[in-house]
C-alpha cells in the first residue's frame, strides 16, 4: 500500500529534523551538521510518487524552517526540485544499485543546500558564508551520499514488515494447459 | 516529459512557497511556533532518555569517586560563599560612594534560568531554542548570558513555551562593544565565519586602534539592547582592513557556544 510508504517517509522526515536540531555531536566533531532530508528525498524520488515527493518537500521544509532561523518556507523549493529531478529521471536510474544511490545522495546533499543558500541571498537575507561553507557543503554531501543507501535498506525492511507479502508466483500457464481429448491449446 | 498533473503540482508548490515566504512576520512567527510545538513530545522523550542515561551512569560510578567529587564541591561552595560575601561588601561600598558622588544607583540585573533544548539544524545560522516563552515573561531582544555571566546572544522570537536565541557570531546578532584598553575603543561585534564558533570579529575600529591580544571586550551599552559591561571575550589579533580605513580584530568568546546547556535571560535591567 503506497500510503504506508508515504506515512513512513513523512514520519522519518519529522524524526530526521528533530535529530538534526537535538543532537549536535557530529557538528562539534566535523564543524557541520548533516542534513537527512536530501537522502530521504532521493529515496522518495526513486520509490514513491509525485504526491509523496510534494508532501515530503512541504512537510520536511516547514519542519526544518520552524526550528531554524531561516525564513519559513525557504527549504520547500530546493527539496522539491531535488525530488522532481530524481523522479523525472527515475526510469534511467538503476535504483537498486548502491552506486546509483550514493551518487544521487551526493548530488542531492550538495544541490539542496546550494539552492537554499541561493534563495536566501535572493530574498535579501544574509546567511553565514565564508570559505568554511565549502567544507560544510562537502560534509553534508558526503553524509548524504552515505545515508542514502541506508534509507533504502531501512525503508525496504519497513515495507516488508508492514505490507502484505507479494503472492508467490506459480508455474501454471493457461496457454500451456492440456485439455483432455483436445490436446495442447 | 512529465504528465500534465505533474506541472499542476509544480505550480501549486511554487505558489505555496511564494505565499509562505511572503507571510507577514507576525503570522510567519506564529506558524513557526505552532509547527515547533509539534516537537514538544520528542523533547520530553529526549530529556527522559538523557536523564535515564545519566542515572545509569551514576550507578556505576565508584563510591570513592563520588566522595571525592562531593569534597571538591563542598570546597568550591565555601569559596563561592566567601566571594559572595566580599561581593556584597563591595556592592554596599559602591552604593555608598555613588550616593556621595551623586551618581544614579546601579540596578542589579534580574535574570531567569533557561535550558537549551534545540540548536539550529542549518549550518548558516547560529541560534538555539530555550525552554522559556511568552508565558514565562520572555520578549524579543532580551540579552542572554552563559551560566558564568558572559554574553551569549539575544532573543529573536518568542513562542508560548519556547524562544529562539540568536547567538554571537550570527549575522543578525550585532553587539556594540568596548575594548578595555587605554583609549577604550568601541566597535561592533559581528560574524567571523561559518566554522569556528569560538571566534567573532569586532569591526568599525579606528585605524589607530591600539589593541593587544588578551585585552577584554565588554558590551558598551550603546543600542539599548545589551546591558553595559557584560563580558564578551578577549582580543586574539588585529588586522587593518582594505585601504587602511580602519581595523578589525578577532575576539575569542568567553562563552563556549557549543557546550551551552543552560543560560541566563536578562529579564530586567
Amino acid at each position: 500500500m503506497s500510503w504506508v510508504n508515504t506515512v513512513l517517509i513523512l514520519g522519518a522526515a519529522f524524526l530526521a529534523v528533530f535529530w538534526e536540531a537535538a543532537f549536535s555531536g557530529l557538528r562539534r566533531l566535523l564543524g557541520a551538521q548533516l542534513d537527512l532530508l536530501p537522502p530521504l528525498m532521493v529515496y522518495a524520488g526513486l520509490c514513491a510518487g509525485l504526491p509523496t515527493i510534494t508532501l515530503l518537500a512541504v512537510w520536511g521544509g516547514l519542519c526544518l524552517d520552524s526550528l531554524s532561523a531561516s525564513p519559513l518556507g525557504i527549504s520547500i523549493a530546493p527539496l522539491f526540485v531535488a525530488g522532481l529531478a530524481v523522479y523525472s529521471s527515475r526510469e534511467l536510474v538503476l535504483r537498486d544499485q548502491t552506486l546509483a544511490q550514493v551518487v544521487l545522495g551526493l548530488a542531492a546533499g550538495a544541490g539542496v543546500p546550494l539552492l537554499t543558500l541561493l534563495l536566501l541571498l535572493t530574498t535579501g537575507h544574509k546567511p553565514l558564508l565564508g570559505w568554511g561553507t565549502l567544507w560544510q557543503l562537502a560534509v553534508t554531501s558526503a553524509g548524504s551520499a552515505l545515508i542514502t543507501p541506508l534509507c533504502f535498506i531501512l525503508f525496504d525492511w519497513l515495507r516488508r514488515s508492514l505490507e502484505h507479502a507479494p503472492a508467490p508466483e506459480s508455474s501454471f500457464r493457461a496457454d500451456r494447459e492440456i485439455h483432455r481429448g483436445t490436446g495442447v491449446t | 516529459m512529465l504528465k500534465r498533473s505533474s506541472y499542476i503540482i509544480v505550480c501549486l508548490v511554487a505558489l505555496l512557497t511564494l505565499i509562505v515566504l511572503n507571510l507577514p512576520s507576525h503570522a510567519g512567527a506564529r506558524v513557526k511556533a505552532g509547527l515547533g510545538s509539534l516537537f514538544l513530545p520528542l523533547l520530553g522523550l529526549a530529556g527522559s532518555a538523557q536523564h535515564l542515561a545519566g542515572a545509569t551512569l551514576d550507578r556505576v560510578v565508584p563510591r570513592r569517586e563520588l566522595l571525592r567529587q562531593n569534597e571538591a564541591l563542598r570546597r568550591e561552595n565555601q569559596e563561592l560563599r566567601f566571594e559572595n560575601m566580599e561581593a556584597r561588601t563591595l556592592a554596599r561600598e559602591n552604593a555608598q560612594l555613588r550616593q556621595l558622588l551623586g551618581w544614579q544607583a546601579r540596578q542589579p540585573l534580574k535574570i531567569k534560568l533557561a535550558g537549551v533544548v534545540l540548536r539550529d539544524p542549518s549550518n548558516w545560522w547560529r541560534s538555539i531554542q530555550i525552554d522559556l516563552g511568552s508565558r514565562d515573561g520572555m520578549s524579543t531582544n532580551l540579552a542572554v548570558l552563559s551560566p558564568q555571566g558572559a554574553l551569549v546572544g539575544r532573543i529573536s522570537s518568542v513562542g508560548l513555551t519556547r524562544s529562539q536565541v540568536l547567538l554571537l557570531g550570527d549575522p543578525n546578532c550585532r553587539v556594540a562593544a568596548l575594548v578595555e584598553n587605554e583609549s577604550r575603543e568601541t566597535g561592533v561585534i559581528g560574524a567571523s565565519g561559518p566554522t569556528g564558533s569560538r571566534f567573532v570579529e569586532i569591526g568599525f575600529l579606528s585605524k589607530s586602534a591600539d589593541l593587544k591580544p588578551g585585552q577584554l571586550v565588554r558590551t558598551s551599552g550603546l543600542g539599548g539592547i545589551f546591558p553595559k559591561d557584560i563580558l564578551i571575550g578577549q582580543v586574539v589579533d588585529t588586522q587593518p582592513i582594505e585601504y587602511g580605513f580602519g581595523a578589525v580584530a578577532r575576539v575569542k568568546l568567553a562563552a563556549n557556544l557549543n557546550a551551552l546547556e543552560e543560560v541566563w535571560v536578562v529579564v530586567q535591567q
